[in-house]
């Protein structure tokens, strides 16, 4: 279906999550602008008694029909399109209803290719660019044995398989092989015995037949363009829409009551994943930014970037601040969480236990500053954690043949390096509880600095209402609307961070900055030093930093650089630590350290321990 | 508002249990409906396909793959033993042949003339299924398994590992505030559920493995201890599928904490009776929280607690238990439901509620870190 933008100025937009589902309003303002105005929400109804998503999305829907004085749902349950007036004038419906869904534990896939470095890793990246949750990937060298793969796949129950191998017209053996692999395994289904699985075939175009003929008809096989036709290009977009089209054919079809929210919907219903990595990819696009965004939830911890036009999707399945908190406490090690804590006489067993029970009762919410503090910890840790994945995970292809010349002698620059660059990063977003429940600001602020570590100047902000896979689907239908509604009521600017790399020196000077605009200030800086500087929301300065020989911020060590920041909520926050942030061995000393960054961000009051 | 909805773990002496005993693939039903079954009856049962081994003869033959087919002793659906002669070359004018021994008996499942694959199918393995709730078949579900019914007495727990279990209940310790030692447990505990009173140590976990109890019932563990009972850090909360020996349901969290008095008495007035649990634990979405399960008989008399209160309605004198610090795994009753948020220590603002734990000591808890006792 075909809109025209012009002809739009009401919106609704729903993401029906596994347990809430959020309703957002868009209207178009006198000035010609979009922003949202309502909002609403209601439990998910996907599962029994209801077994319905339409109800919950009916509800969410009503409540915002009844804060905003105007009728969106019809006698026979509804949505009305378009907008219009009723017989009294009253205003009624909307111009365009889009949805998302992650409900039902979302679209899961398994993705399978030749070399796991290579096309087995663009075809996780296909998936995960799409919305996906990858829960295995098959490759010929991924170090299992043939039976022990098989055996995997008959365990997983995914919604579809996305398989690739082979560059166009080279080997078609070896593909064809993960296929005959795939096929006596007879992989399961979530969803109805009576549902065939699809599979998508992304890989060598020559071997589409021997693929074809590995599946009897208990697959659903679609054959699509190449994902890495050659070893130096990737090609995701026909696989994701593959994905997207058979999770509309196949996965939502069967969820209850989403063939009824599919008629109703203006534009395809969309993964929310897959929503957010469309928005983060438009705004870097339209605003020709480096963007990473990140929501950490309760089990897993998503991470979006987009460097230099490329975007890349991580999940990271075991990193949360409820199911999985206590995987992120073994795995980052319960140091590694204390040394952001500044109080003393945590006892290590009582944390410990304390962990486990907030796994096993994931709904609480720390009462104390104490159980506040330790859970900001985590969380520091958890985003570091979810982050080092990204960056290893989004990198230029591998296996790409490289010429050489001279030149590049002495650069160590190999295939498969991380395109994640912290001093090119221009906006981080957070979302998620503990970032955008945070009692303060500045504690969401400084999570954000301590666990990215962003280089240079960049901005800090936050989704707190998670409208990103809204816009991202609106994105979709009307790009100019999802922007300005993304920038204006989306995003809450937090401020800019202005951080230092390179060989910074604790106690030795660090850098000298001036801020001249809205608010004139200046200082300098020594290693080790975090400072916050009032900018408030809407105002804009120039910064000018002098670093001192052998720190970098952004134009080279030693190099100024002057830059135009936005203000924010928290403010201007000049960041003196160095790359990577090492805090001192001794743990009082590290405590005394951590304690003056918390008063300095206001995240800890004059008087308080 | 008076009333604010916040659902807790059932612990009740008197409930319709239906249970769905379902194989993970077709198979045969293996009891009638409105037949009685015990709990260790097996209803339904599968033959689960064997595994796949591929084998390469086109590497092992040294021919190209489409030359295989050409050089097979065998067909597709054919049945073969270890040792078993696969394939054969032709040789040099008849001689020098060479063999592609079978290493493994199976069913040949497909040929393929692109990779020159062989794909044979192992034998299948019997699945069964347990009736584990014993009582009335009141449905058969064809080709997968039935629908059990029985009045119980139903504990929920918060946190368990191991599968399913069966046996007399033993009490161990004297009180539910008593931890539960290596000392308590005696070699007459063999095949029993054992009950202790508070926290659990892997010392007394050890002990009763080697006793050979069937399952362990405490109040708390501590998580030092459940990593020396699993061998390994556990990360994320589902299980059910460990081999530690035996079963362990804990009902209140972990740490020092003791079972509550509740709990602790029914299981009591139950002593020597046959229980069925289950361990295993998923705490995301389709919550599933360990219990242990004991058939309702003619003289039981039921808990006054049981049935007084709406489930999941919190309501002024409604006994609940604080579920995080700073008064984690205390017991008391609703006091007051202010409508209003406050503000915490945290700084965050939120719902609360006033909790009063007797003697006149009451606090003020997020409504978010309570649960209900449920009857």
């Amino acid at each position: 279906m075909t809109i025209d933008p012009n002809s739009i100025n009401v919106i609704l937009a729903t993401d029906c999550g596994s347990t809430t589902t959020k309703s957002v309003f868009i209207e178009r303002q006198p000035d010609g602008t979009f922003r949202q105005t309502q909002r609403g929400e209601a439990p998910t109804t996907v599962e029994e008694p209801f077994a319905d998503v339409t109800i919950g999305v009916i509800n969410a829907v009503t409540e915002i029909g009844e804060v905003a004085g105007r009728k969106l749902v019809d006698e026979d349950g509804r949505i009305i399109q378009p907008a219009g007036t009723d017989a009294d004038g009253n205003p009624v419906g909307c111009d365009i209803y889009i949805s998302t869904s992650s409900a039902g534990g979302g679209l899961q896939m398994m993705v399978g290719g030749v070399v796991k470095q290579m096309t087995a890793e663009s075809a996780k990246r296909a998936a995960l660019g799409a919305g996906a949750i990858v829960m295995d990937t098959i490759a010929a060298n991924d170090g299992r044995k043939p039976h022990e793969q098989i055996q995997r796949i008959r365990e997983l129950r995914p919604d579809m398989i996305l398989l690739s191998g082979g560059t166009d017209g080279g080997d078609e053996k070896k593909v064809t092989e993960i296929a005959e692999r795939i096929a006596p395994a007879r992989p399961q289904p979530r969803f109805g015995s009576k549902f065939v699985m699809p599979v998508i075939f992304a890989g060598n175009k020559d071997a589409r037949g021997s693929v074809d003929n590995a599946f009897d008809e208990s697959i659903d096989l679609q054959c699509v363009d190449n994902l890495r036709p050659t070893l130096e290009e990737e090609n995701l977009g026909p696989a994701r829409d593959a994905i997207h089209d058979m999770f509309l054919e196949h996965v939502m079809a069967q969820a209850p009551g989403y063939d009824k929210l599919m008629g109703w919907t203006s534009a395809p219903i969309m993964p929310t994943p897959g929503a957010v990595g469309n928005i983060l990819t438009t705004i870097a696009e339209r605003q020709g930014k480096n963007a990473l965004a990140v929501d950490i939830g309760g089990a897993t911890t998503d991470v979006f970037s987009v460097f230099d036009g490329v975007f890349n999707r991580t999940v990271s399945a075991n990193l949360g601040m409820s199911y999985s908190i206590s995987n992120v406490v073994a795995e980052a090690g319960l140091d590694n969480v204390l040394r952001w804590v500044h109080l003393e006489g945590m006892d290590e067993r009582e944390l410990r236990n304390r962990v486990k029970n907030k796994m096993i009762r994931p709904t609480t919410i720390p009462q104390s500053r104490e159980a506040l503090v330790f859970e900001q910890a985590v969380a520091r840790e958890a985003l570091r954690l979810a982050y080092v994945q990204h960056k290893e995970f989004a990198t230029t292809l591998k296996g790409v043949q490289q010429q050489r010349t001279v030149g590049d002698t002495f650069s160590q620059k190999t295939s498969g390096t991380t395109i994640v660059d912290a001093m090119k990063l221009d906006l981080l977003v957070a979302s998620g509880g503990v970032l955008s429940h945070a009692p303060r600001m500045s504690q969401t602020a400084l999570m954000l600095v301590d666990a990215f570590e962003p280089e240079g100047f960049t901005t800090l902000a936050k989704d707190s209402i998670f409208m990103m896979p809204h816009l991202g689907v609106l994105a979709s239908v009307h790009p100019q609307a999802s922007e300005q509604v993304f920038t204006r009521d989306c995003l809450v600017v937090l401020g800019t961070c202005v951080a230092a790399a390179g060989d910074v020196k604790w106690g030795k000077p660090a850098f000298s900055w001036e801020m001249r605009g809205s608010q004139n200030a200046e200082g300098d800086l020594l290693g080790g030093q975090l400072k916050l500087v009032e900018l408030t929301p809407g105002e804009t300065a120039t910064v000018t930093v002098k670093p001192a020989r052998g720190i970098d911020l952004g134009a080279g060590p030693g190099n100024p650089v002057a830059h135009e920041v936005t203000g924010g909520s928290v403010g201007l926050i000049l960041d003196a630590r160095g790359r990577p942030i090492a805090l001192p061995e001794s743990r009082d000393e590290a405590r005394d350290v951590v304690e003056g960054w918390y008063r300095e961000l206001n995240i800890i009051d004059e008087g308080d321990a | 508002m008076g009333q604010a909805y916040t659902p807790g773990l059932k612990v009740t002496t008197d409930t319709l249990l239906k249970q769905r005993r379902v194989l993970p693939l077709r198979g045969e039903v293996m009891v009638q409906a409105n037949t009685t079954v015990g709990a260790q009856d097996v209803v339904a049962r599968a033959e689960l396909p064997g595994d796949i081994m591929p084998i390469n003869m086109a590497n092992r033959l040294s021919v190209p793959p489409g030359d295989v087919r050409s050089l097979l002793q065998v067909e597709q659906g054919m049945q073969i033993s270890k040792g078993d002669v696969l394939a054969e070359t032709k040789g040099i004018f008849g001689l020098m042949k060479s063999k592609v021994l079978s290493d493994h008996s199976g069913v040949v499942e497909s040929i393929s003339d692109t990779t020159g694959q062989l794909i044979l199918r192992g034998p299948s393995t019997p699945v069964e299924v347990l009736a584990y709730l014993p009582g009335k078949v009141v449905e058969v579900l064809e080709g997968e398994g039935v629908v059990i019914e029985n009045q119980v007495a139903l504990i929920q727990g918060i946190f368990g590992i191991g599968g399913e279990a069966f046996g007399p209940i033993c009490m161990a310790t004297s009180s539910h505030e008593e931890a539960l030692e290596p000392s308590h447990i005696t070699d007459t505990m063999r095949g029993a559920i054992v009950v202790g009173g508070a926290r659990v140590s892997h010392a007394a976990v050890q002990r009763a493995i080697e006793v050979g109890v069937a399952g362990i019932v405490a109040g708390g563990v501590d998580d030092a201890d459940l990593k020396a009972m699993l061998g390994y850090d556990l990360g994320v909360a589902i299980t059910g599928s460990e081999r530690i020996g035996l079963t362990v349901v804990i009902t209140e969290g972990f740490g020092e904490i003791a079972m509550s008095e509740r709990t602790f008495r029914i299981l009591q007035e139950r002593e020597g009776r046959q229980a069925s649990v289950n361990g295993a634990t998923q705490i995301r979405a389709g919550v599933m929280r360990p219990e242990i399960v004991i058939p309702v008989e003619a003289n039981d008399t039921a808990d006054d607690a049981d049935s007084q209160w709406e489930a999941g309605q919190l309501a002024i004198g409604r006994p609940l238990r604080v579920i995080r610090d700073p008064w984690f795994g205390r017991i008391g009753t609703v006091s007051s439901l202010p409508a209003e948020p406050a503000v915490l220590d945290s700084g965050s603002r939120t719902r609360v509620l006033e909790v009063d734990f007797g003697n006149g000591e009451k606090a003020i808890v997020p409504r978010a870190n309570v649960e209900l006792i449920e009857a």
